[in-house]
């Protein structure tokens, strides 16, 4: 049993602690999951690691020990995911072609194909932070917490993600 | 920094899916799939999905073991107290109810007298779940019994208002028939679903006329 107040306080959150229904974070935030997703790792990868990440979530989800910034933790898990990604894709053959699906996106519905292609030539964290910014215009804070750096830091991705772009896409 | 800011509302602009119809459709096509596959490696505690039936709506929602939770209306909620009560792995997986679905369609259309879909009782203990289990063992369909009649099949002749506190809390009404179970002299008594739900699952059972 906790003996002082500070750890019977922290004792008594930790058991009151009320998870809302795993379905309602996919509702809310599922579809900007999949856009973080897709934006960072491109159609077919991006497909594969929102599975992955919801995956993932899931079997840690009983586990947590508060219920506040769901939504950063499941960017938090995705984030990693995009990271272990490109490690893996470092190791192994880019597949030959996407499924005629994705195809079919590509030739009608992707925005400024160049842009993303070099967003997604980015390192993760630089990914991360602007995919994040620009896409969803969350506050720095909220970016080093997904990424797993400072306030500070976090800006400083942002800026050398951008500088880097802008050197790499024709204005 | 003019092409610092321009390359940012290039970005803001920008996306890789711009439709949301199609991606909302991805979206949901990919939920579903890795609900799936989690449900397939055991993570998935519970699973609901919301059924239309004579009587109105249903939600419905399974654990692996079976059947857990039958409440009258969508999901509103239903939905939350299953994560408060069993746990926060709580999904919309319509695939897992397939089998209490169709044993219920076939009730309702009157081809199906006993449900065989297996069922989750730890929502109810004690007193309670004791008479909701003699209830689904001796009452058939087409029958009914009386409070007081229920209390001395479970051998407290004296505690009808327990067993009315039983069904008031039944967590499965329906494949757990508490709709069968009257005041003495026939008179219906309350009813989750309503009194008219009642009445009418009665009269299609043909335990009630007119």
């Amino acid at each position: 049993m906790p003996r002082d107040l500070t750890e019977r306080v922290a004792w008594t959150f930790a058991v009151a602690v009320r998870l809302p229904p795993f379905q309602s974070l996919l509702d809310a935030h599922g579809s900007d999951l999949h856009r973080f997703l897709v934006a960072s790792a491109g159609p077919h990868d991006g497909d594969d690691l929102f599975q992955e990440t919801v995956l993932s979530a899931l079997r840690a989800y009983p586990g947590l020990r508060h219920a506040e910034n769901l939504r950063g933790w499941l960017f938090t898990i995705a984030h990693r995911k995009i990271v272990d990604g490109a490690r893996g894709r470092s190791r192994r053959p880019v597949p030959a072609a996407d499924p005629p699906e994705v195809a079919q996106v590509d030739g009608d519905g992707l925005v400024d194909a160049e842009l993303w292609e070099a967003v997604r030539r980015l390192a993760p964290k630089q990914r991360s932070a602007v995919v994040q910014r620009y896409l969803f215009d969350r506050p720095y804070a909220e970016i080093g917490a997904v990424i797993g750096c400072s306030e500070a830091a976090a800006r400083q991705n942002v800026r050398a993600g951008l500088h880097r772009l802008r050197q790499e896409v024709t204005p | 920094m003019n092409a610092v800011d321009d390359l940012a509302a290039r970005l803001r602009r920008a996306d890789a899916r711009p439709r949301a119809a199609d991606r909302d459709a991805d979206v949901d096509q990919l939920v579903e799939a890795a609900l799936r596959r989690a449900d397939a490696e055991g993570l998935v505690d519970v699973a609901w999905a919301v059924e239309d039936t004579p009587i109105g709506p249903l939600t419905l929602a399974t654990t692996p073991v079976g059947v857990v939770r039958i409440a009258f209306g969508g999901e509103e909620g239903v939905v939350e107290e299953l994560a408060s009560q069993l746990s926060p792995r709580v999904v919309h997986l319509r695939a897992r109810l397939d089998e209490v679905r169709r044993e219920l369609e076939e009730y309702f259309a009157g081809r199906r007298r006993r449900f065989d879909v297996p069922v989750d009782r730890r929502l109810s203990r004690g007193y309670r779940r004791a008479v909701l289990e003699a209830l689904s063992r001796e009452v058939p369909y087409g029958r009914t019994v009386s409070y007081k009649e229920l209390a001395e099949r479970t051998g407290n002749p004296k505690a009808s208002r327990a067993v009315g506190s039983a069904m008031a809390t039944n967590p499965i009404p329906i494949v757990v028939p508490c709709h069968r179970v009257l005041y003495t002299g026939g008179a219906l008594g309350p009813y989750g679903g309503g009194p008219d739900t009642k009445a009418w699952l009665l009269r299609h059972e043909g335990a009630l006329l007119g």
